[in-house]
């Protein structure tokens, strides 16, 4: 049967029905098109799904869709604002901190759950913050360096 | 194949469902069960959920400290009250694993998962769980023993003994990839002191086996003495005596036995 999920996607209402066990990471990407979050590993694992439900990240691989009703969702389509990049994906470039940017979109929304609550991190808790999230290419060091760089930047909105 | 959906008002309402429809599994943070759906798992059809607030209580004013089993680690490592657990919770996954990951999944978590309910162990919890007629209580070593045959209760809530002197629990995850690894092994300990000698101590190994096992030999040799060298020396020469570790993806047992001893002493000592 399926179940009716209304939520704000990307700051957009947005209504769909859904199917018993189907996860938001194909929600997002089959159903509303946003093909932002990555399919990794569908096990938790590597964090290229990763999203933020009401401000936290969350894997939407392993989230039920039908848990997010009523709920805010963010993805990376919401960081840029028109032709602006967002201070992350701008740092993201300036650092070369993505190669083959199959783990960008989820460690840009890893970085943003944690400038949102502290826009002043430690190198630590940058690291911390992207800890759940795999990159094969680049050694997390421009990543590291490139979250780091971000927060001193201004921010384009909210 | 399509999977229905189970919504229930109240935790006693989701224990029946779970305990009336066989091919039921109870959905918490997701990040256990929602893999299972992710890889097609067909020995269940139908996921039942609970909006039950009381899943998601922390109670530390009473007697014993109270730990929703709907509690998140994130929401866990926000309470300073459960300060002496803030390790542990740091140490399982990322935020994003911590922000949906509960503590009553944990205790269904297979090696080398798991981390949390080995710190349950060492610290003699309780567990309130639901079989679907009426709440019942089963300490956590009774629990973990009978854990499959557990599949279809609902756990409701965990409760510790407060302890008297946080300093007496510790804790350590050995993983080989930093920060966050799964872990090779992960050690418990739980020691009371009293008048200098250590009393009533518990010691639990993780990631060994298909559920936490305590070490009872290890447990022996510092019971009714001081925490000093040559007594954890003793706990750490064989503190997989009587207990059989299975060759995993990330350590055989050979190595388990190798390493254990070392982490051991390290984690009684208070090494780094």
């Amino acid at each position: 049967m399926k179940i009716p999920l209304h939520c704000r996607h990307n700051g957009r209402d947005v209504a769909l029905f859904v199917d018993g066990g189907t996860n938001l990471l194909v929600a997002l990407r089959e159903q509303l098109g946003d093909l932002t979050p990555k399919f990794g590993c569908g096990q938790g694992g590597c964090g290229a799904c990763t999203v933020l439900v009401d401000g936290a990240a969350h894997l939407s691989c392993l989230t039920l869709a039908a848990n997010v009703d009523g709920r805010f969702v963010e993805t990376l389509e919401s960081l840029k604002d028109g032709p602006r990049l967002h201070p992350l994906q701008q740092a993201l470039m300036d650092h070369f901190a993505a190669q083959c940017g199959y783990c960008a979109p989820g460690m840009l929304m890893a970085a943003k759950a944690l400038h949102d609550r502290n826009p002043g991190p430690t190198r630590a808790e940058v690291v911390e913050a992207i800890s759940g999230n795999i990159c094969r290419c680049t050694g997390y060091e421009a990543i590291i360096e490139a979250v780091l760089d971000a927060a001193q930047r201004p921010r384009v909105r909210a | 194949m399509s999977l229905s959906l189970k919504s229930c008002v109240t935790a006693a309402e989701a224990a029946a469902a779970l305990t009336n429809q066989r091919d039921a599994r109870y959905l918490g943070g997701g990040t256990l069960v929602m893999r299972d759906v992710n890889e097609g798992d067909a020995s269940f059809s139908t996921l039942v959920r609970t909006s039950d607030r009381a899943l998601k209580r922390l109670e530390a004013a009473g007697p014993r400290l109270v730990i929703g089993a709907g509690v998140t680690y994130a929401a866990l490592l926000a309470e300073r009250d459960f300060a002496f657990l803030h390790p542990v919770a740091r140490s399982i996954g990322g935020p994003a694993v911590r922000n949906m990951g509960t503590i009553g999944g944990n205790m269904f978590a297979p090696a080398p998962f798991g981390d949390f309910t080995t710190a349950l162990l060492a610290l003699d919890a309780t567990v309130l769980l639901h079989g679907g007629y009426s709440p019942r209580e089963a300490g956590i070593g009774e629990f973990l023993a009978a854990r499959e045959r557990n599949l279809n209760a609902l756990v409701l809530a965990v409760s510790l003994p407060r302890a008297a002197n946080p300093e007496a629990f510790r804790y350590r995850k050995v993983a080989r990839v930093k920060p966050k690894g799964d872990a090779v092994l992960t050690i418990a300990a739980h020691f009371p002191p009293s008048g200098g000698r250590v009393s009533g101590a518990r010691i639990a190994f993780g990631s060994m086996g298909a559920t936490p096992p305590r070490a009872k030999s290890a447990e022996r040799a510092l019971e009714g003495r001081a925490l000093g060298a040559s007594n954890i020396a003793a706990a750490a020469a064989a503190p997989l005596e009587g207990l059989s570790p299975i060759d995993d993806a990330l350590a055989s047992a050979r190595y388990q036995r190798e390493v254990a001893g070392v982490h051991l002493r390290r984690l009684l000592s208070g090494e780094a």
